[in-house]
């Protein structure tokens, strides 16, 4: 029994009375755009326009000139490269554990299990994650021993669990964990009978991804690396605690100027910072998005 | 004979209106209550009625907000638990990592809230920036604070304080003898700093005292700064942020920092050490405020007297930290004596840095160190 | 013929189960060595001290830390049901309404993840002083804020889920048969979004009962704060706690996964059984 196939009930479906079409469809979008207006433009608005006025309220783009500083250049470039790295890397490593976990049992405790660490994880940060892998390669980590004891000291040239290449492997203990949750949901939607139909039709298994698994999920996959992108780049806490002397990574600055002892507080130039970071972000938002039409476009 | 009457009435009631107006204005400096509006502007104890009578509005509010206060922290565990147990009075205690700006920017942020803080506890350079936010007020033992640590209206004043050090575990490293032994190749990838020094003071510090520990002077920081890079090109700094946890598994088994800070470590490692090179004693003191806008302030200034009599300077002194009215307790004998002699041993004359050298300091440190660790 | 076929599908599902056995080991060890070491730190005695758990004991004895649990168990209800009702019902409504909003609303989604919390909270405080104020200054008004900054993932979970349904053909044939909004909403997408909904949840839960900036420079006391608190007592309780607190989590989420019942495709007898009660 076909229900859509009625062009009578199709045309009748979803179209209220009287043509007044656009103004009632924004209705629907009202309590979510007032609760997000109050709760998340006005801070940002508060914060952002913060960065044009100077510590005695006069306007100012003294801050947007600073933002030229040396180390701020420095964290700017290594936040982002460091973010573009964990978010293609995670987003890869964390689909293909999404995909072992998602063809198992549905209803199985593996299941239950490796989502419900992977949302712990993924939101696991801070001093105790870095002091997590002190503890397992730091210099007196126990698997950092181990390998010493067997001739393979990994900190023979320099300590890189303390330098940038430590920071993303510490970050990707969050990023993969992330990409798992918000990936499945697409994995969950391949139907096992388009396996069946590419093979009936005698496609293998790279016929299955490239043509019908492939674009189905893209859209989901870029998605899901814009976020790993974006909660690499505004990270904090866990950069702070394993990179505590020269700040390589660009809100380690921004905490700088608005926290501290000695006095170098500067909170128009912390917002400023903040101002960057909203303008590279919605760059690479931008980036995303004609990413998105070029890939449907080149996977059809 | 009426007028007679009248001018003796008249004389009644004006020498009446004389005794009441004096005996109202009397019991106003002797009364039993204090009200919170005269608790907001008290400068002293005498000025909301004395002593007990704070007590009484401090109990009435029943509360009070610190913040920035851990309970490790210069001993202020034990404070906080003594005021509570005498007083009655349940002590909210946030923020504990908190920094100084971090203070200020709570009670910027939270201004009349009934959950902003009513006392604060910062570094110098933060007490001198913010002074528009403190309501001026004078201890009971105001007169035993030297008039260089204390602002003569009563806006702040100095608490306790310490010297830079060096904090050690002895069975990870060789024994520290003067501030060079760090180059050497038993200590790669083991000294560091306890925060940033851009940001933390005890950072600046520590630079600072290796800085005079080289031979340079307090007015210039570059030699600290040059020392710290060498350190870094030699291998032996660590860039992480030296926690408890770090220090215990020896992953930071040397920390410049305070050495009442430091001391806590030992706790954790028994065979923890503290050195102070003789040519680099570098001191300096924290300072206490209190919030103008205290939702407590009777509580506020309670715990001010309570922290500056003898038991609560004596709680700080057990914390290994130095109490601001130390000279003066040891001249009264009322020092605990045991952990007096308990604190670390201090071999040189003290520097205490000039704002305009911390400023000065800070200021080369924003422009330079994080290329010197880069 | 059959044999071979047969033989083809043994051998596709024998790489199958190699590779995710691999992948299920590689990540179990990466994940969860860590976890392990820390554990075996937070069991170690002071200087020459046998292995104890003394750490762990002290943590039971701490009076502030289940009010904070409560309050961020608390938090994390509340936080998660407002975002399932907030963003669910719009997301529905932008892809069949307003198909254009669709970049913007991604975009809101993301922003907040792009402000560091520490400066999120110079912009919040003013609405949370205004809202002390005039409303309520208790720790539950912190979901407020909570529930914007758990939108960038409940979104990308939300939008997987939504991508891989035909929401349009589905809602088209439940209004055709008169259903209301309420009734496809429920009735409808819902069950097939179920596994995005869930990790969604997953996500929220996590992140309220993980979050420490804002709370904390809000002046608040919810369980991360406390944690702090009372991981300055030694090394080792500072990570028996977080440990602690890492297996709390997991527990509450793995309850939480049991609401999962069913993974629920819109069946055509589900269909005709909207049918039936819509008509009457």
């Amino acid at each position: 029994m076909t229900i859509a196939g009625s062009p009578a009930v199709s045309a009748t479906a979803g179209r209220p009375m009287g043509g007044r079409r656009l103004p009632l469809d924004w209705i629907g979008t009202v309590p979510f755009l007032a609760y997000v207006a109050v709760f998340l433009f006005l801070p940002t608005a508060i914060v952002l326009g913060g960065s044009v006025f100077d510590v005695n309220g006069s306007l100012t783009l003294i801050n947007f000139s600073h933002l030229s500083r040396v180390y701020i250049v420095k964290a700017t470039i290594q936040t982002i490269s460091l973010s573009a790295f964990t978010a293609v890397v995670g987003a890869i490593l964390g689909a293909l554990l999404a995909y072992a976990i998602a063809v198992g049992n549905p209803e199985g405790l593996l299941r239950r299990l490796t989502l419900s660490i992977s949302g712990v994880l993924a939101q696991f940060g801070g001093v105790t994650l870095a002091f997590a892998f002190i503890a397992t390669i730091g210099p007196a980590g126990f698997v950092y021993l181990w390998l010493a004891q067997h001739h393979a000291d990994i900190y023979a040239g320099s300590i890189w669990l303390f330098e940038l290449p430590g920071l993303a492997l510490v970050y990707l203990y969050f990023q993969i964990p992330l990409m798992v949750l918000v990936f499945m949901p697409a994995l969950d939607g391949i139907k096992p009978q388009w396996r069946e139909a590419t093979e009936s039709l005698g496609g293998g298994t790279w016929h299955y991804w490239r043509y019908v698994a492939g674009p189905l999920l893209a859209p989901a996959f870029l998605g899901a690396t814009l976020l790993l992108f974006a909660n690499s780049f505004s990270a904090y806490a866990t950069a702070n605690a394993l990179i505590n002397q020269g700040q390589p990574v660009i809100s380690q600055q921004i905490n700088g100027a608005l926290s501290g002892e000695v006095g170098s507080f500067e909170p128009g130039f912390a917002k400023a910072i903040a101002v960057e970071m909203v303008v590279i972000v919605t760059l690479v938002t931008v980036l995303y998005s004609l990413l998105q039409r070029r890939t449907s476009r080149w996977l059809q | 004979m009426r007028i007679r009457n009248l001018t003796r009435h008249l004389g009644l009631a004006v020498v009446a209106a004389f005794v009441v107006a004096a005996c109202g204005s009397s019991s106003s400096n002797n009364s039993a209550t204090c009200s919170e509006s005269t608790a907001k502007t008290a400068t002293t104890a005498s000025a909301c009625g004395g002593i007990d009578a704070l007590v009484v509005a401090a109990k009435a509010e029943g509360k009070l907000n610190i913040i920035a206060t851990p309970p490790d922290w210069a001993n202020y565990g034990e404070a906080i638990n003594g005021f509570q147990s005498k007083y009655g009075i349940t002590i909210t205690s946030d923020n504990p990592n908190g920094s100084s700006q971090d203070e200020i920017n709570a009670v910027t942020q939270l201004g009349t809230s009934s959950r902003a803080p009513d006392v604060l506890d910062m570094g110098k350079a933060v007490t001198l920036a913010n002074l528009q936010l403190y309501a001026p007020y004078k201890v009971a033992t105001w007169a035993d604070i030297l008039d260089s640590q204390k602002d003569p209206t009563g806006l702040w004043w100095q608490d306790y304080g310490g010297y830079m050090s060096i904090g050690y575990d002895s069975t990870k490293v060789p024994t520290i003898t003067t501030l060079t032994d760090l180059l050497k190749p038993e200590f790669k990838g083991k000294v560091a700093l306890n925060g940033n020094a851009k940001q933390a003071n005890a950072a600046l510090q520590g630079v600072m005292m290796a800085n005079l520990a080289q031979g340079g002077t307090p007015d210039n920081i570059s030699k600290g700064v040059d020392f710290f890079h060498q350190l870094k090109q030699a291998g032996n700094f660590s860039p992480v942020q030296a926690t408890s946890a770090t220090v215990a598994n020896g992953t930071t088994p040397v920390v410049f920092d305070w050495d009442y800070l430091s001391a806590s470590h030992g706790k954790d490692v028994p065979t923890w050490k503290i050195f102070e090179q003789s040519n680099a004693i570098l001191g300096d003191y924290y300072q206490q405020a209190i919030n103008k806008n205290a939702p407590h302030p009777a509580a506020a200034r309670l715990w001010e007297e309570y922290l500056y009599s003898d038991t609560g300077q004596n709680d700080w002194l057990r914390g290994k930290a130095r109490p601001v009215r130390m000279a003066a307790m040891i001249k009264s004998g009322t020092i605990d004596k045991t952990a007096a002699a308990a604190l670390p041993a201090v071999n040189g004359t003290p520097v205490f840095l000039t704002d305009a050298q911390a400023s000065a300091a800070k200021d080369y440190l924003v422009a330079h160190w994080d290329a010197a660790m880069s | 013929m059959a044999a071979v076929r047969g033989g083809f599908q043994r051998s596709k599902r024998l790489k199958l189960q190699v590779f995710r056995t691999v992948v299920l080991l590689a990540a179990g060890l990466f994940f969860l060595v860590p976890i392990a070491a820390m554990f075996e730190f937070s069991t170690r005695g002071v200087g020459d001290k046998p292995r104890t758990l003394e750490a762990w004991q002290l943590i039971g004895t701490y009076p502030d830390l289940v009010a904070a649990i409560t309050a961020s168990l608390e938090l994390a209800a509340i936080t998660t049901i407002v975002m399932l009702v907030l963003l669910a019902p719009t997301m529905v409504w932008v892809r069949l309404k307003m198909p254009r909003l669709s970049p913007i609303m991604e975009f809101i989604c993301l922003l907040p993840l792009t402000i560091p919390a520490i400066v999120l909270v110079v912009g919040l405080a003013p609405i949370y002083n205004w809202m002390g104020n005039n409303f309520s200054d208790s720790i539950l008004t912190l979901s407020f804020a909570y529930v914007v900054l758990v939108l960038p993932y409940a979104y990308r979970s939300l939008e997987a889920g939504l991508a891989a349904i035909d929401v349009k053909t589905l809602t088209e044939a439940a209004r055709s048969f008169g259903a209301g909004w309420l009734t496809v909403m429920w009735r409808i997408i819902v069950p097939n979004i179920r596994s995005a909904i869930l990790n969604s949840a997953f996500l929220s839960v996590a992140l309220v009962l993980g979050e420490y900036t804002i709370a904390n420079n809000l002046l608040y006391n919810n369980l991360q704060v406390e944690i702090a608190f009372l991981g300055r007592a030694n090394a080792g309780v500072s990570i028996a706690v977080a440990v602690a607190s890492l297996v709390f989590a997991f527990v509450i989420l793995v309850v939480l996964s049991f609401f999962n019942r069913g993974r629920g495709r819109l069946q055509l007898a589900d269909l005709q059984q909207v049918m039936r009660t819509e008509r009457g």
